[in-house]
């Protein structure tokens, strides 16, 4: 029980934006400093490693291609999750995550669609193919564009917060439902030939650099979301006092 | 094209996009603080230092 | 219930020009096709069924906006908002019929006509007439949930339809699946077109329910 109630006092505390500076301004540096160390570690672990019997040194493209594309996905995740923190509890950090994620997750997706096309060219011949998982990511990265836009049109935070958690809630259920679309689809119109690149299992050499990498994607997102929290936390606040400090004068007149 | 080309075009992206969202989000943090900063020069400050304003709670 | 149908019904009619510019739109989307890819009627005939559809995909999504922007200019919308949250939902979904009999029908209508200027097969034609009767709801009611979020928002139109583009790709995919198996043999037409329904009808919780807690949220 004590557990409990431990959690949630330490989850209302958290609420509170000055403590969430205080704390971010205490976990910044390390989530930084941890992000620079195992960015250096995948990048020298990615060109150490041996180059694959098939794609050659494309493979390399690998490992920012896949952690990019599973940060697009959990991004995505994340803002569902805090969209669902704003909407059951108005808890009032959730809108603050939600608008801060939305850049930092279309960036990312648009990432995993250009090394994708990088990819492509050598492998496939061309730089676009209407493949099933390229498509999805499309879908997203247009989705993620379209959070963005309502951002920019809706300016007072009070109501954007559950607008745009809606909107987020909206899209969550609709991703299995484009994704499984997308692959019937992809099914109907091409044969798949070429397109299988989950041929054989990936070889450790090659393994560990692409877990680092993620790992260090993962590290990277957070420390920029905190980042872009504060950030937008900060924004709330200089319209606030923007808005006494008018008040205060047409008072005072 | 050689491989290679492909690969530091790749992470040519990577860099500038990161680096880009990097910077973006590091002046706008700068931006925000130097607003308070100006408000603050000005006299204005927040009432209660630890209260929820402005975010919609 | 019945009351508000037929009470949207007859204002949207006595307003008279969303209908038809919904219509006008999609009938100019597809006069536009041929002067694009040429009158070559063959080619025509093989991407009719898909011209038809995006046509009036974004004719259904550019009368979106127009959902609760009425009620919102006359202040119903206040009101509309006050109720319990269940019978809000029930409204937002009886509103979206409404809509959808007003601009939604119109486009259902007048493909078949379209499909024989496209040179499609009268078979494909009656198919892409079933599957816009069964995919445009869905467009629409997953558009309501758009129009609430967008409906304080000047430029509101284009917004809706840049949000709700996205979330339409199956709705497009499974219709124009399910229009070509009805002609080319060996696709079957029922399995497409059943997981249309069925996404027609998933958007149909979500949809009014996403609305509803929109108009609520924006109204706060």
């Amino acid at each position: 029980m004590s557990d409990i109630a431990a959690s949630a006092g330490w989850w209302t505390r958290l609420a509170n934006p000055s403590r969430f500076l205080a704390l971010s301004n205490r976990l910044g540096p390390w989530l930084a400093g941890g992000t620079v160390l195992t960015l250096a570690v995948g990048l020298y672990l990615g060109f150490q490693a041996p180059e694959d019997y098939q794609q050659g040194s494309t493979v390399r493209i690998m490992f920012i291609h896949v952690p990019a594309a599973w940060l697009a996905m959990m991004c995505y995740t994340v803002m569902a999750l805090s969209a669902i923190g704003s909407l059951v509890w108005r808890h009032p950090l959730a809108d603050v995550s939600v608008r801060a994620a939305a850049p930092i997750g279309a960036v990312f997706t648009a990432l995993a669609l250009i090394t994708g096309s990088l990819w492509g060219k050598p492998m496939w011949g061309t730089w676009w193919v209407w493949d099933a998982r390229l498509t999805s990511f499309f879908v997203l990265f247009l989705m993620y564009l379209g959070l963005i836009a309502l951002h920019r049109a809706l300016d007072d935070p009070a109501r954007s917060g559950r607008l745009s958690a809606i909107l987020v809630l909206v899209g969550f259920i609709n991703i299995p439902i484009i994704k499984f679309s997308v692959d019937w689809w992809n099914t109907l119109h091409q044969p798949a030939s070429v397109l299988r690149v989950d041929g054989p299992t990936i070889h450790p050499s090659l393994l560990v650099p692409l877990l680092v990498m993620a790992i260090a994607f993962t590290l990277l997102f957070f420390t920029l979301h905190l980042v872009a929290m504060r950030n937008e936390i900060l924004r709330r606040r200089v319209q606030v006092l923007r808005r006494n400090a008018a008040r205060q004068i047409g008072e005072s007149r | 094209m050689s491989h290679a080309t492909y690969v530091a075009l790749s992470y040519g992206a990577a860099l500038l996009l990161v680096g880009g969202l990097v910077l973006a989000i590091w002046r706008d943090g700068r931006a925000r603080r130097a607003e308070i900063a100006a408000l603050e020069a000005q006299g204005i400050r927040r009432r209660s230092a630890g209260r929820n304003e402005g975010m919609g709670a | 219930m019945k009351a508000l149908f037929w009470r949207d019904l007859a204002l949207a009619g006595r307003a008279g020009g969303a209908a038809m510019l919904g219509l006008m739109f999609f009938l100019a989307v597809v006069a536009v096709i041929p002067f694009g890819v040429g009158p070559d009627l063959n080619l025509l005939g093989r991407i009719g069924p898909a011209v038809l559809w995006i046509g009036a995909l974004l004719a259904s999504l550019l009368g979106l906006d127009r959902l609760f922007q009425a009620d919102r200019e006359d202040g119903g919308l206040d009101l509309i908002v006050l109720q319990d949250f269940s019978d809000l939902v029930l409204t937002v979904l009886v509103k979206t019929a409404a809509h959808w009999v007003i601009t939604g029908l119109p486009l259902v209508v007048a493909a078949p006509l379209l499909a024989l200027m496209m040179n499609v097969e009268p078979l494909a034609g009656g198919a892409v007439m079933a599957t816009l009767l069964v995919g445009t709801p869905a467009v629409a009611l997953v558009g309501a949930a758009g129009a609430a979020i967008a409906v304080s928002l000047p430029r509101g139109g284009l917004l809706v339809s840049v949000l709700i583009l996205p979330l339409c790709v199956p709705v497009l995919i499974f219709g124009i699946s399910s229009a070509r198996a009805a002609v080319t043999d060996p696709d079957p037409f029922w399995p497409p077109f059943l997981i249309l329904s069925a996404i027609t009808l998933v958007f149909a919780v979500i949809g009014p329910v996403a609305a509803a807690l929109a108009l609520r949220a924006s109204s706060d």
